[in-house]
């Protein structure tokens, strides 16, 4: 192991996928719930990066899917914490155990 | 050992080490900041691996960004220095457990496969090459999904400014 290859990127953003999963399955508060999801969200960008580097280097195509997930992730956490915060003033909780508005 | 390769565990202790403490830390605000440096990290990562259009735009609409809103969002919603509460033991030993052997899988299935890399001429990712590709119009241009994820942000943007509305009290 002299020189930093696709493995060792990998196993990097492998381990951060699933620090993420673990937060997001124990985590009860939204706020952190969302955090999680950006860490996932943040290792699968590593995947794509590495592999336009280390296998696809005469494309750009994971550069480009690495943009437009930055892009969505960013709507997504616009519309998510405008979610949080209108939760927020109609129930005064933000904990998902106690979000049962839309239990019929 | 080179320079390079400690550089790239001092990156990845930076990385996983503030996404540990971002999902086990039980000050929210705390969280929030750990979460910020692990974002960096990952934005040296890229520096790192020559990629600096990317690393640019993580700092820029991560920290910058997405980190910022989440700070706001802790100001507006909790009482930010009081502790969360602590995990039910059961439930967290199980997801420990569940995200450890998924990620011991994933990693000997990643030690075992031969990836091969293509021989063909590499093209440098560049500000140009990238800007180039992205808004041509030919066989290989991006710009359909660009104009689609131009109107997606648009109406995000819109959508989360209808739902965060104060409703007006019915009169």
């Amino acid at each position: 192991m002299n020189e930093i290859g696709l493995t060792q990127v990998l196993f990097v953003s492998t381990i951060l996928f699933f620090i993420g999963v673990y937060g997001f399955l124990t985590r009860r508060n939204m706020v952190t719930m969302l955090m999680a999801i950006e860490l996932i969200l943040n290792s699968v960008n590593i995947n794509f990066v590495a592999f336009n580097k280390f296998l696809y280097a005469d494309k750009l195509d994971g550069t480009f899917f690495t943009i437009f997930i930055i892009t969505i992730a960013a709507a997504e956490a616009a519309v998510a914490i405008a979610i949080i915060i209108h939760l927020y003033r109609n129930s005064k909780t933000i904990d998902v155990n106690d979000a049962d508005l839309m239990k019929f | 050992m080179s320079a390079s390769i400690i550089i790239f565990y001092i990156l990845a202790a930076i990385i996983l080490g503030g996404g540990i403490l971002a999902v086990t830390a039980r000050k929210i605000f705390r969280s929030a900041i750990y979460l910020l440096f692990s974002l960096i990290g990952i934005a040296g990562l890229y520096f790192f691996l020559n990629y600096e259009f990317i690393a640019a735009v993580q700092i820029v609409v991560y920290v910058g960004g997405i980190v910022v809103l989440i700070i706001f969002s802790i100001f507006l919603t909790h009482a930010s220095g009081a502790d969360m509460q602590e995990p039910k033991l059961i439930p967290a030993l199980f997801s420990a457990f569940a995200a450890c052997f998924a990620c011991a899988l994933v990693i000997l299935l990643i030690n075992n496969h031969t990836f091969i890399p293509t021989s063909n001429t590499v093209i440098e990712p560049t500000v140009k090459t990238i800007g180039r590709q992205m808004l041509s119009t030919t066989e290989h241009g991006f710009i359909l999904p660009f104009e689609v994820v131009s109107m997606l942000l648009l109406a995000a943007m819109i959508g989360s400014i209808v739902i965060a509305l104060k409703t007006k009290p019915k009169a």
